[in-house]
């Protein structure tokens, strides 16, 4: 396997003995590199999101999508990015200015910092602590002050409503998404991002060694994920018709582009926790007994399997949203709190007592 | 880095308790919180930072936020402030200042310098430490006390579904 830490010991290397750097100047200069990286990869994500929304959809409506700007639409999402960016950001009057611009920057930087918790190779993790699954779990609930404050701010009783809508619910998934992250912990035995990987580079897949409460896991996650993206059927925000849509009604221009930007992000998030913690991260497809297959597959770096894998579930994501009709609130609720939650913890203990039993492979 | 740390922990507490709007003070509440896991994060507890931003920021703070927008709504323009109470305020708080500062100054502390763990070193607070000494019954395990505190929450949960429930 392609190990990513020779990269990173070169560059600390020749800043420090070529470039003659002090190690806190080296340290600095690679945490701004690091930086500039990691929102450069955020746009560059998002605008492939945006593309692939739009052709999957097309493809789930039979309709072609996108075709006119650049060859086969390539160049439709740069220009709608550029028509964002022209337009005016406009104030209202009797609301609280401060809030209003503050609140798109604590749902963008929510999910900026869950984006840098992602493992993208085998020693290519910009934030990895020992906690690291817990870790995230937290950064990603102050997304939910931010949307609340959204709501308040605009000064508008449909706003509000829908600030509550989409807060409520977010707070409601993240119990289930929670519980189903135990239950591959109880499988893996740590929550560092890097030791799940690691791990499932030696043992396999998580959702091959978990069997069944891993498959249950798994498909829970992914409505819980949908849900926790305000995506898929569960999109309140985005009915203008019959909800005068959501917490971002008020905002315009660049403002509301970062709840877009943050909203495709946080679907390559959920996505990417996806395949970290179930189909194996940057871990190559491995089969026991089919030697040559296997270092074939090896043979393909890790960063390439984890976008993949991550691009996969996805793909996944997008059908589910294309294909069912949207939920009423209270039946949006009602799923998680009488039905998600009791098979969770159900599947947790199912998970348990596989593990102490040694029932996994 | 303590020192951008501490200053933005100092400004976001004071436009806490200075500003007029509750909703306002609820936000800088939340930069507090989250410069207060920053300092932990910088000291290297990991655990005790993601909990506090868990707990404080995604917790608290917004129960406060869903509170303040269930009972009041917009129109949120906070009370009038009285003398009387300032009065009683800015003695409380002389109080508490000269108790901290005293004990403060008075404290032998071990270390003047505080360094922060390595990660991956040997002395590091894990997740995998934490959680024996939670459930192990020996001299510094906390049972007792945990097995107290989910009675506690467990009496909470029943408490508030017979509050919610339908009559």
């Amino acid at each position: 396997m392609f190990n990513f830490t020779t990269i990173t010991n070169w560059l600390h290397s020749f800043l420090t003995t070529t470039c003659g750097f002090a190690e806190w100047g080296a340290i600095l200069t690679e945490s701004v590199l690091v930086a500039l990286v990691i929102i450069t990869l955020y746009a560059v994500f998002a605008i492939a999101l945006i593309y692939m929304e739009r052709k999957v959809c097309a493809f789930f409506q039979c309709r072609l999508g996108p075709m006119r700007v650049g060859k086969w639409g390539l160049l439709q999402v740069f220009s709608d990015v550029f028509k964002m960016l022209t337009k005016e950001i406009i104030s209202m009057r009797q609301t609280d200015q401060f809030l209003h611009n503050l609140a798109p920057f604590l749902v963008v930087m929510a999910s900026m910092i869950t984006f840098a918790c992602l493992p993208w190779n085998q020693g290519a993790h910009i934030i990895d602590f020992n906690v690291g699954v817990f870790f995230f779990l937290a950064i990603s609930s102050i997304g939910v002050v931010g949307i609340l404050l959204a709501g308040w701010s605009s000064n508008n009783k449909f706003s509000l409503i829908g600030a509550m809508r989409s807060g409520a619910q977010i707070i409601s998934y993240e119990l289930s998404i929670g519980l189903t992250m135990l239950a591959m912990i109880c499988l893996t035995g740590t929550m560092s991002f890097s030791e799940i990987c690691n791990d499932q580079y030696v043992n396999g897949w998580n959702i091959v060694r978990g069997h069944v409460p891993a498959v249950i896991a798994f498909i829970i996650y992914l409505v819980a994920g949908n849900a926790e993206c305000n995506r898929g059927p569960f999109d309140l925000p985005e009915c203008e018709s019959e909800l005068t849509a959501g917490y971002h009604t008020e905002y315009s221009g660049m403002h509301f582009g970062y709840y877009y930007l943050a909203e495709y992000l946080n679907l390559f998030i959920c996505a990417g926790m996806a395949s970290t913690i179930f189909l194996g991260g940057w871990a190559p497809l491995q089969i026991a007994g089919l030697d040559g297959f296997n270092a074939v597959m090896a043979f393909i770096p890790g960063a390439v399997w984890f976008v993949g894998k991550a691009f996969f579930v996805v793909f996944l994501l997008m059908w589910l949203r294309w294909t069912f009709p949207r939920l009423r609130i209270d039946q949006i609720l009602s799923l998680e709190w009488k039905y998600l939650i009791p098979f969770t913890m159900v599947n947790l203990v199912l998970m348990a007592l596989c593990v102490a039993m040694g029932w996994t492979f | 880095m303590f020192i951008i740390l501490a200053v933005f922990i100092m400004l976001s507490s004071f436009a806490t308790v200075m500003t007029k709007s509750i909703v306002r003070a609820a936000t800088y509440l939340l930069f507090v919180l989250l410069g207060t896991a920053g300092l932990y994060f910088l000291m290297g507890f990991t655990f005790l930072g993601s909990v506090q931003v868990m707990v404080y920021a995604g917790g608290i703070i917004v129960l406060y936020v869903f509170s303040i927008l269930l009972t009041e709504g917009a129109k949120d323009e906070t009370f009038k402030r009285k003398m009387k109470d300032a009065s009683w305020g800015l003695v409380l708080s002389l109080i508490g200042f000269i108790a901290f500062v005293s004990v403060v100054l008075t404290y032998q502390f071990r270390s003047l310098v505080l360094t922060a763990p390595i990660e991956g070193g040997e002395e590091l607070t894990t997740i995998e430490s934490i959680g024996r000494h939670m459930l192990s019954t020996d001299a510094g395990g906390y049972l007792l006390p945990f097995e107290a505190v989910s009675v506690l929450l467990l009496a909470c949960i029943v408490g508030a579904l017979v509050i919610a429930r339908k009559r």
